[in-house]
């Protein structure tokens, strides 16, 4: 199992007026291709940072991140976001899709600025809405979709480009069980596809279906713990869904 | 390219979804457009009136008129005697290298008749060169000529006034008219020639032979003296020396000295329009410096509502750089917005202000014109605008920071 996340001991202080805040102290742990693994913690245990840092939308203070064999803390904001372009997929709590925008366009958003012929970008995302069960509903806008349904179109936006990993911050956060348990289904999928998911949650419920817990205290990880992963579909299917 | 593309579509379906505020935010950059356009026009056409009415004077003139006298102390003012004569103005002609055409000329005013019309007029005597120099064509006829002059003649041009005025539609040449009683044949019907600087119709005259005007019409004292000589230089860089040679042979002439005031004056009517028409070019422009602060105004409202929509959009902007778009992509779909804003606008601007400049044109007869410079310069103009006032808020949500922005609430 090659390794696609390498963070050795990452650091990163933000720096307020005479504040010094430092909101991760060290923290080093690897991710291997096809692993499912959430990241937990306390508001203020420093996972959110974390996921920046993974994210690349933020830098390390300290230490180094290689992803995908690649040290960010070396590369130019060109390089950076040609990096959440093509090997990054982003999953947020509060969908973060455009509004009034349809949700095929949505999902060749990430095409868009890799500058793909439209028609291929349309045939990309029309296969990427057809994994997340989103067929028939690609030229609905933003607004006449569900939660589940918006947030399925944010996962079909992540996927498009084919990236190393997905990174998933409360992706069930704003939605119900039952459609938490949907969407847990979807990533499982994903998952069992090869795809690699990172996912900060602060739901143990959530957490059971992922493979490996790291547990957040204070800007270190405290734990981090393979998991025998419970079957999202299954759940489903218990409740009747 | 496809980057300008990319973000021109991107740029064209922002402002679809809010078509009302693109329209009232454009709204500023078309009227500043339209003023622009609409003012540079009616200046133009003011100019372009005033160089035409410099074309029909004539072009490189120098106007030579008696002056005045001094009797027991009393100085009689420009005008107030008669020294001028018509061997000036052959001397003029013969001595003077950098002189073209010499037309002399005197003036008075009387009556003509023409079976049952009548109309009161102005008679100028004058040589063939005159329509030489004020560059006057003939409609019909011939030009009256040097022996007409020396022989002293009973023939004439007559203006389109009068023809119209005794002749109505009949073509008056080789009709005879009678002026001050003493029947004259037109030989020749000048072309029409519109109002001069002062708003005098140049078409309400005669021309009849200098000597017969002299001799017959006016009853001059002096038969040989001429109220105006007309001096046209070979060209307009030679205008000046021309008017120093004709001063230099006239103070000879007329021995001009320290005993002996100069009775003459010298006006050069070419540089005089031309300073007219410089000043209305100044008016034009300054028309058009007002109409641009308006065009201005309508810059700062577009930056207004770039910045509002900026913040608006800041959710948008950080999710569009978390996905992967570079700050270049961000900057670029700000400006393009902003410069789609002014070039529509622009575009709408320049037709009502070309509209605006017609109506003008027809209802209060005011020539106006719209040259193609005008309209490139506007539309680069307002390009320029979207380009300059878009700048600081696109580079604002450029340099948004995306974590904070996808936390935009």
């Amino acid at each position: 199992m090659s390794e696609v996340v390498s963070l050795n001991d990452v650091a990163k202080i933000y720096t307020m007026g005479e504040e010094r805040v430092e909101a991760m102290k060290g923290v080093s742990f690897t991710v291997g291709s096809g692993e499912f693994v959430s990241i937990m913690g306390a508001s203020g245990s420093g996972k959110s940072t974390c996921m920046n840092i993974l994210g690349c939308l933020d830098v390390p203070t300290r230490g180094a991140y290689l992803l995908d064999g690649v040290n960010v803390g070396e590369l130019s904001n060109n390089q950076l976001a040609e990096i959440r372009n093509k090997k990054l997929g982003f999953v947020f709590q509060g969908f973060n899709l455009l509004p009034r925008t349809t949700a095929r366009e949505n999902v060749e958003l990430p095409l868009v600025y890799a500058h793909l012929p439209a028609a291929q970008r349309r045939e990309r995302a029309m296969a990427a809405l057809e994994r997340v069960g989103l067929v028939g509903r690609e030229s609905h806008y933003t607004n006449q979709l569900s939660g589940g349904q918006q947030q399925r179109v944010a996962i079909a936006r992540a996927l498009v480009n084919e990236p190393a990993i997905i990174l998933a911050d409360e992706p069930t956060g704003n939605l119900d069980s039952r459609t938490t348990v949907e969407i847990m289904t979807i990533f499982q999928q994903l998952n069992s596809q090869g795809i690699t998911i990172i996912m900060v949650t602060h739901e143990p419920d959530v957490a059971e279906f992922t493979g490996r817990h790291i547990i957040f205290r204070d800007g270190m990880v405290i734990t981090d713990t393979p998991h025998a992963a419970k079957s999202a579909a299954s759940v489903q299917e218990e409740r009747g869904l | 390219m496809s980057t300008f593309l990319q973000s021109f579509l991107i740029a064209v379906r922002a402002l679809r979804v809010n078509k009302m505020r693109a329209l009232l935010t454009m709204l500023g950059i078309i009227i500043g457009i339209a003023a622009v356009i609409a003012m540079v026009a009616i200046g133009a056409g003011a100019s372009k009136m005033i160089s035409d009415q410099i074309a029909s004077i004539g072009s490189n003139l120098i106007l030579v008129l008696p002056g005045s006298t001094t009797s027991g102390g009393m100085r009689g003012g420009s005008g107030s005697t008669q020294t001028l004569t018509y061997d000036d103005a052959k001397a003029i002609m013969a001595e003077c290298p950098s002189v073209e055409a010499v037309a002399p000329s005197v003036r008075g005013s009387g009556q003509v008749v023409y079976g049952n019309q009548n109309w009161s007029t102005v008679v100028n005597g004058v040589t063939p060169e005159m329509l030489i120099v004020r560059d006057w064509a003939l409609e019909s006829g011939r030009n009256i000529t040097q022996s007409d002059v020396d022989g002293a003649t009973k023939n004439c041009l007559i203006g389109q006034t009068v023809a119209d005025n005794l002749f109505g539609a009949t073509d008056p040449v080789g009709k005879i008219i009678r002026i001050k009683k003493i029947p004259f044949t037109v030989v020749g019907l000048l072309a029409r020639k519109g109002q001069s600087l002062q708003g005098q119709d140049q078409d309400d005259v005669i021309y009849v032979p200098l000597r017969t005007a002299q001799r017959k019409l006016l009853g001059s004292q002096f038969p040989n003296l001429v109220g105006s000589i007309m001096v046209q230089a070979k060209n307009a860089e030679v205008l000046k020396s021309a008017e120093d040679e004709v001063r230099a042979l006239l103070n000879q002439r007329h021995r001009i000295g320290p005993s002996r005031e100069v009775d003459y004056t010298i006006r050069n009517l070419t540089e005089m329009l031309a300073v007219r028409e410089q000043s209305s070019k100044v008016m034009s422009m300054l028309l058009g410096a007002v109409a641009s602060i308006s065009l201005v105004v309508g810059g700062i409202g577009i930056m207004n509502i770039m910045l509002v929509s900026v913040t608006e959009r800041t959710r948008e902007i950080g999710i569009r750089i978390a996905i992967g778009a570079k700050r270049r992509d961000i900057l670029l779909q700000f400006l393009t917005e902003a410069v789609i804003l002014t070039t529509c606008g622009g575009i709408i601007g320049m037709l009502l202000g070309v509209a605006g400049a017609r109506a003008v044109a027809a209802l209060v007869g005011w020539p106006t014109v719209v040259s193609p410079d005008t309209i490139v310069v506007a539309f680069a103009f307002s390009a320029g605008v979207g380009v300059f006032f878009g700048f600081y808020p696109a580079r604002k949500a450029a340099s948004l920071n995306p974590i904070e922005a996808l936390r935009y609430e």
